[in-house]
């Protein structure tokens, strides 16, 4: 069981173990010990996920670990389709979460499988989570969404930038500014784009405290300069890879 | 209505809506992968042959979801007779049939209102390939599963693909209670047997009506 000295993402007994699917398995595609990691950054906007990524992928890279990006929403196949849908006013939550779903289907059957194989380390801007922190704000059912999401990967480690209320407002309005779809405008909670961000995006941060724990987030804070964020994520990875690169030649002991 | 591709339930289903509309009921006909919001991606996925089993699954449930909301829940809920051709069963056999897992794929629709009554037009792969050779219909690769790479030729793969979705309707019909229509026999046989069965499901309905009024 969990002490203080276990590290948070240690699958307890039962659980699947990262690089296995979570649910039933997508019988065609039987996964292997592949050589290859997924890092998820998870973090509602403004938390600076693409900045670290990208300086993530700079630091790996220099060390000669080769590198692929993946993003919510950014498959060959649903891009056009879920921004035109954005776009328009006819989607409902459960169509969204579909054609989110379509989306992660494609990218993990089409780039992450693939990079796994082939010994990436995959960075994912986003990852389920996202998708089922959305749909448990808007009241979709919570076992058909894990159900769906079955056939993803358990990630190796997932890192959720967390920020506070009061600066990612100050942050999203510093930048691009408010959205419909960000502030929750489809949920009909009032017509104060300001509230209606606050009110959802309050709901969004108590469902990420819930995934938490039975996703084992390592939670970062990110309301601390961008550099030392990323010194924390370069500490824990570098971390992580020498101990998987260690124990690919040791192995593990009889419990 | 249910029925591999030429299993005639098309033709079926446009007797029958003629028939309900002129005995006065408000029928309302909603046909699988018809919505737009899904249409362009289908479509560019089908065109570059890039559709993955699971994107392929994804894809149609989005455009169930899409038509349920919609199209299918508003008619149901002003009393009208949606006629439904192709339903949840299609994508349980066809996704199955295609290697996706059989409970993820039901699990998936189980938002899905269950229909009042549920067809299947059971053909056999040789009759239905007969018609849609002779209606010189263009087999398309989906439809003829070309994407599992079983067989380079058209036809074969299209039988082998097909018997492979029989297979899963038969697993269907006790599993969902199908009613079964014997759909290599004369249209009009099988339009008699189709509306004797919607009748029978009409009268209970009305019955209920009825004693509603009276109470």
């Amino acid at each position: 069981m969990s002490t203080s000295t276990t590290s948070p993402d240690v699958p307890l007994e039962g659980e699947p173990r990262p690089g296995e699917y979570y649910g039933n398995p997508i019988p065609y595609l039987p996964l292997g010990q592949y050589p290859g990691k997924i890092i998820a950054i998870e973090g509602t906007d403004g938390v600076g996920r693409s900045t670290q990524i990208h300086l993530l992928r700079e630091w790996l890279e220099i060390q000669g670990y080769g590198v692929v990006e993946t993003g919510w929403t950014r498959s060959e196949l649903m891009q056009p389709t879920i921004e035109l849908a954005k776009a328009s006013n006819t989607l409902n939550k459960l169509t969204f979460q579909l054609l989110y779903a379509t989306d992660f289907a494609d990218r993990l059957e089409k780039e992450i499988i693939p990079a796994l194989k082939a010994g990436f380390i995959v960075l994912s801007d986003r990852y389920i989570y996202t998708a089922m922190a959305r749909a448990g704000v808007r009241g979709v059912d919570r076992t058909w969404i894990r159900n769906l999401y079955g056939f993803a990967i358990v990630p190796h480690l997932v890192f959720y930038l967390r920020l506070d209320e009061k600066t990612l407002i100050r942050r999203v309005l510093q930048s691009r500014g408010m959205d419909y779809w960000e502030s929750g405008m489809d949920m009909k909670l009032g017509d104060d784009i300001y509230e209606s961000f606050r009110a959802y995006q309050r709901s969004l941060f108590k469902e990420y405290a819930a995934m938490a724990e039975e996703y084992h987030f390592r939670v970062l804070d990110a309301r601390r300069k961008v550099e030392v964020i990323q010194d924390e994520l370069r500490r824990q990875i570098g971390a992580f890879l020498a101990e998987s690169e260690g124990a690919v030649k040791i192995e593990s002991p009889a419990v | 209505m249910e029925g591999i591709d030429g299993s005639g339930k098309t033709t079926q289903l446009a007797l029958l809506a003629k028939w309900l509309s002129a005995a006065g009921h408000s029928v309302v006909l909603t046909e699988w992968n018809s919505s737009a919001l899904v249409k362009a991606a289908t479509k560019s996925g089908k065109k570059k042959n890039s559709l993955t089993p699971m994107t392929f699954s994804l894809l149609h449930a989005t455009d169930f979801a899409d038509r349920l909301l919609y199209n299918i829940i508003p008619p149901l809920k002003a009393g009208m007779i949606v006629l439904a051709d192709r339903y949840a069963y299609t994508a349980f056999a066809r996704d199955t049939a295609r290697g996706v897992d059989r409970t993820w794929v039901r699990e998936l629709y189980s938002f899905a209102v269950k229909p009042d009554l549920a067809v299947y037009f059971r053909v056999p792969i040789e009759t239905s390939t007969e018609r849609l050779l002779a209606r010189r219909v263009k087999l398309k690769f989906y439809e003829a599963g070309m994407d599992m790479g079983w067989s380079t030729n058209l036809v074969e793969s299209f039988k082998l693909f097909q018997g492979k979705v029989l297979d899963e309707y038969d697993r269907l019909v006790d599993e969902f209670d199908l009613s079964v229509v014997d759909a290599t026999g004369a249209i009009t046989n099988q339009q008699r047997t189709f509306r004797k069965l919607v009748a029978q499901h009409l009268k209970i309905e009305d019955d209920h009506e009825h004693i509603d009024d009276l109470a």
